[in-house]
């Protein structure tokens, strides 16, 4: 009783009345599949210049004095005979930081996977707004461009943090960086921004609105929850950042006092008054935080669906993982002043943030443990997504672990600004949400590109990755604790500091080998669109309904009726099925339960 | 150099990887019955093991961290009041942490291990149990109950500045890229400023209202000397960009923000004399030593001037990316006893004599 059995029987005419070109098939295509496409490969592009960035900002704190020829290719005028400037290190942590964030983690992850899946999962046709989703990628792509142009100007690109805090940024006598390039990096966000609020109102309205017969809400696969979630933070806090961008833009170019008071700079009073950067540093955070929490939680979807289908397993606790999900989601917005114990903001508030930060921890538990007791008893495959999904869980629990003591007002006083922090973001949402971002791919690479990758190269590609990435971050939390403060351009005039030189050359070793390794997944992406294994229709025998779609896409989805839905997407080894997975496709058997989880 | 060097062999060890992989799929496409691509049982077992590996190597470098870099100077060798209180909090967080982390990595390898996928097995349909997520639920809810109100005590005490403990008043003033120290002189109470009055001719430095009675007798430094035992309580200012005045050692920090004064204060125990002489000091200041002695040579071989020696002193780092020289800018602290303090500031000039006319 397949889902096709149907699909012969009448001739179904979508898809044949767009004809094609080249350019609305490859370019400004409005298919959802093609999008996703687009989204994926352009945040690839943005993800090698990011760790290009950071594998230079490591050589630089490992070996500050020597002349390197690496950054003499790459710097050129900011690396006079090899030796970086003050300055472009500067520019590298701010430009490494917000491409991460925004342009790999924000659009590459859930811009591809909210795109392929959500319709493909829920039973739809297509998105509900083709035309918007087209546009959104666009609006992305251009972002994407000015921040790339921004690295070129000639007083150098944006230089003050990816928080870009004023008066830092608002003033070009502060630094080189808050000139041109300040500029094109707001604009670029301002545009990123109008592209991801087009994306979310595209995704919740498609989920709302285009779910197949029998998807109710509680029968969605944990992706689209997730996917779901994330799509309404942004639509709440993205427009924050961008009036906090705007109102920047208002104090840098025409005179407002928005974020300034009081500045005297090179030798003048400036006219500004009465503005406050604390302001700015809310306005920032209202976004800021729940951007970590829109960077992670796709990825905790992707690593749900792709533990329980590699465990032939349930997930466990289906309904405490959509109540965590909207815990966190709503504790996400009333938290981001844990950013800012320090800034001067009443001491009083930063006890509220404490106590609402540190009830995070509770949902996140949650979470953790459902996905540690989907793997008991389970039959596990091994495939390269598991084992990305595996490090998921690993490097969130580490890295989570110690958002305990930076959410906690009292011990933030210490290490607030140090590497400690680095070390505690970069495997929570970064290192974590990279896994995630790579067990998508592993896993439904079969469904974007028809083919398979490469196994073994995904093996080799998990384990250096995972020893690396643990390797660079693991220590790093000892020098933060030793009080390094992060974004120095040298620790040399620290002679403090001295006995962490030896553990920075570690770091930057792990780092080197962690960031050449990708070249491998590189490789093994580029070379499987065309190369690689044909795939079957449902290689991980997984019950959701992107895999009753035929291999080849088409627009549409599927030929004949979209399938109906009649169970949870959960449905793994159950017992009274032959088959250890039963499609979410199939009807209930004669008798048969349906589970209420 | 090295750099490259570390690249080109990096980028070897690739290729080199690439060919043994392409060996491997050759070797594996002949027996290979299931669908290419997806893991086979063999792969599962492999893999399994690895995952064991991978525990061991997380708990080794658990371990490793610990006895290598553990002895933290900033976490166990504070040198003000409430720097125990936090201390205690970090070191209760850490062994929670720990306890934590040890026994959750435990049961995700194990069981990535333990249950392995073969063919034909079947995996157990467990997919709710009230219980138990009650269980994980509350005593998560029960620990961070007991670490929050912890810390809001601790965070509270620090935070709450006692005016009736007569600190002595000092201002922090920030710029980029240097700190100054502003003391309220005899009347221990500063003078009225605002970047509005820098008088750069005059050597009004930090815009101090020259009209003000109080500012007349401030004292404007460019190191900080607190007397030790007595409660210091700092005013933030910054003309500039934001800053953050960060002193690791006393456990404090507070960004300085321009167009608004911020606050902290804290009561130093320890004084710069004293902490050089504790063991732990010392042999951090050894191992330091050695370790610039080693530099200097390498750097002598290449004519450049050696390093000089390390001598502990208590330090306040920026620590708020403020622009191109951020790496750079500090300013020593002295703690001392009240007497040498009281000689260093009648040394000191007072605002109305620092004036040029």
């Amino acid at each position: 009783m397949s889902a096709h059995a149907d699909t012969h029987a009448h001739d179904d005419d979508h898809g044949h009345h767009h004809k094609e070109t080249f350019v609305t098939k490859y370019i400004f295509s409005q298919d959802h599949k093609m999008i996703a496409k687009q989204y994926l490969i352009t945040g690839t592009i943005m993800g090698v210049i990011g760790v290009l960035m950071s594998m230079m900002m490591r050589m630089q704190i490992a070996w500050p004095e020597e002349p390197n020829v690496l950054f003499e290719a790459l710097l050129g005028k900011w690396a006079p005979d090899g030796v970086m400037d003050a300055d472009i290190y500067l520019a590298l942590v701010t430009i490494h930081g917000t491409i991460m964030v925004f342009f790999v983690l924000t659009a590459g992850l859930s811009g591809t996977f909210s795109n392929l899946l959500i319709p493909l999962q829920i039973g739809a046709r297509d998105m509900a707004s083709g035309f918007l989703n087209m546009v959104s990628y666009w609006l992305f792509f251009l972002s994407s461009v000015i921040m790339v142009i921004s690295l070129f100007v000639e007083a150098g690109p944006a230089a003050a943090g990816w928080t870009i805090y004023p008066p830092l940024s608002a003033l070009p006598l502060a630094q080189g960086g808050s000139g041109m390039g300040m500029t094109l990096w707001l604009v670029s966000m301002a545009i990123f921004i109008a592209s991801s609020l087009l994306g979310s109102l595209n995704y919740i309205v498609t989920v709302i609105n285009l779910r197949t017969k029998g998807m109710s809400m509680t029968r969605l696969p944990l992706t689209i929850w997730t996917f779901f979630i994330t799509a309404v933070i942004g639509v709440i806090s993205f427009p924050v950042l961008l009036s906090a961008a705007l109102l920047l833009i208002m104090d840098r170019s025409f005179g407002t006092s928005f974020f300034l008071s009081d500045i005297f700079i090179q030798g003048e009073v400036l006219h500004y008054q009465g503005g406050s950067p604390v302001l700015f540093e809310h306005l920032f955070w209202f976004l800021g935080h729940p951007e970590v929490y829109i960077v992670i939680l796709p990825a905790m979807g992707l690593v749900s669906e792709i533990l329980a289908s590699n465990s032939r397993k349930p997930i466990f606790g289906y309904r405490a993982m959509i109540a965590s999900i909207l815990a966190i989601a709503f504790l996400s917005t009333i938290v981001w002043g844990h950013h800012m114990f320090i800034s001067g903001m009443n001491p009083f508030l930063g006890s509220v943030f404490t106590f609402t930060t540190l009830l995070i921890a509770i949902p996140s538990a949650v979470k953790a443990f459902n996905w540690i007791t989907t793997l008991w008893k389970g039959n596990l495959q091994m495939n390269p997504a598991m084992l990305f999904s595996i490090g998921f869980v690993s490097t969130f629990i580490t890295g989570g672990l110690t958002g305990i003591i930076l959410g906690d007002s009292a011990l933030d006083i210490n290490v607030h600004d140090t590497y400690f922090v680095v070390a505690h973001f970069h495997l929570v949402m970064g290192i974590s949400a990279l896994y995630g971002m790579f067990a998508g791919i592993y896993h439904w690479y079969p469904r974007m590109f028809g083919r398979m990758l490469n196994k073994n190269l995904g093996y080799i590609h998990f384990w250096v990755t995972a020893v690396c990435a643990y390797g660079v971050f693991f220590p790093m939390h000892f020098i933060g604790m030793a009080g390094l403060p992060r974004r120095y351009y040298t620790n040399s005039n620290f002679p403090l500091f001295d006995d962490l030189a030896n553990v920075n050359v570690i770091i930057t070793i792990f780092a080197l080998i962690g960031g050449v390794v990708q070249i491998i997944y590189l490789y093994n992406f580029f070379s499987s669109i065309f190369y690689g294994k044909k795939s079957v229709q449902n290689p991980w025998k997984s019950t959701t309904l992107e895999w009753t779609a035929p291999v080849e896409h088409m627009h549409g989805n599927w030929p004949g009726e979209i399938p109906h839905v009649y169970r949870w997407p959960y449905d793994y080894s159950k017992p009274g099925h032959d088959s250890d997975f039963v499609p979410q496709n199939i009807p209930l058997k004669d008798g048969e339960e349906e589970l209420q989880h | 150099m090295t750099a490259l060097l570390t690249i080109i062999v990096l980028v070897f060890i690739l290729v080199a990887t690439w060919q043994m992989v392409k060996i491997f799929d050759l070797a594996q496409a002949k027996n290979e019955s299931a669908t290419p691509g997806v893991a086979t049982d063999k792969d599962n077992s492999v893999n399994g093991y690895l995952m064991m590996g991978f525990l061991a190597f997380i708990y080794v470098i658990t371990i490793v961290s610990f006895v290598k870099w553990g002895d933290l100077p900033l976490m166990s060798n504070s040198a003000s009041e409430h720097g125990p209180t936090i201390d205690s909090l970090m070191v209760i967080t850490m062994i929670v942490i720990f306890v934590v982390q040890t026994i959750t990595q435990f049961l995700l390898h194990y069981f990535a291990y333990k249950y392995k996928g073969e063919k034909g097995k079947k995996a157990l349909f467990f997919a709710d149990n009230n219980k138990l997520e009650a269980i994980w639920t509350i005593i998560p809810v029960i620990v961070l109950a007991g670490l929050i109100i912890y810390g809001l005590n601790t965070w509270i005490n620090i935070m709450g500045v006692d005016e009736s403990d007569d600190p002595l008043i000092v201002e922090l003033y920030a710029q980029q890229f240097n700190w100054k120290a502003r003391y309220g002189g005899a009347d221990n109470t500063l003078g009225k400023a605002n970047v509005r009055l820098i008088d750069i001719d005059r050597a009004n430095i930090l815009g101090l209202d020259e009209a003000d009675p109080n500012a007349q007798d401030d004292i404007i430094t460019t190191e900080l000397h607190l007397p030790v035992g007595r409660p210091v309580l700092f005013k933030m200012r910054s003309q500039d960009v934001l800053h953050s005045a960060y002193m690791p050692h006393f456990r404090a920090q507070m960004n300085c923000v321009p167009g608004m004064i911020t606050q902290f204060g804290f009561t130093p125990t320890v004084t710069t004399v004293e902490m050089r002489e504790t063991a732990q000091m010392q042999e951090k200041v050894t191992r330091i030593n050695k370790i610039r002695v080693e530099k200097s040579k390498k750097l002598l071989a290449k004519n450049e001037e050696a390093l000089e020696r390390y001598e502990f002193d208590y330090l306040l780092l920026c620590n708020k990316i403020c622009g191109k020289s951020h790496y750079n800018m500090q300013m020593k602290i002295v703690v001392e006893t009240q007497e040498e303090y009281d000689a260093w500031i009648a040394e000191q000039k007072e605002f109305k004599n620092s004036l040029v006319n």
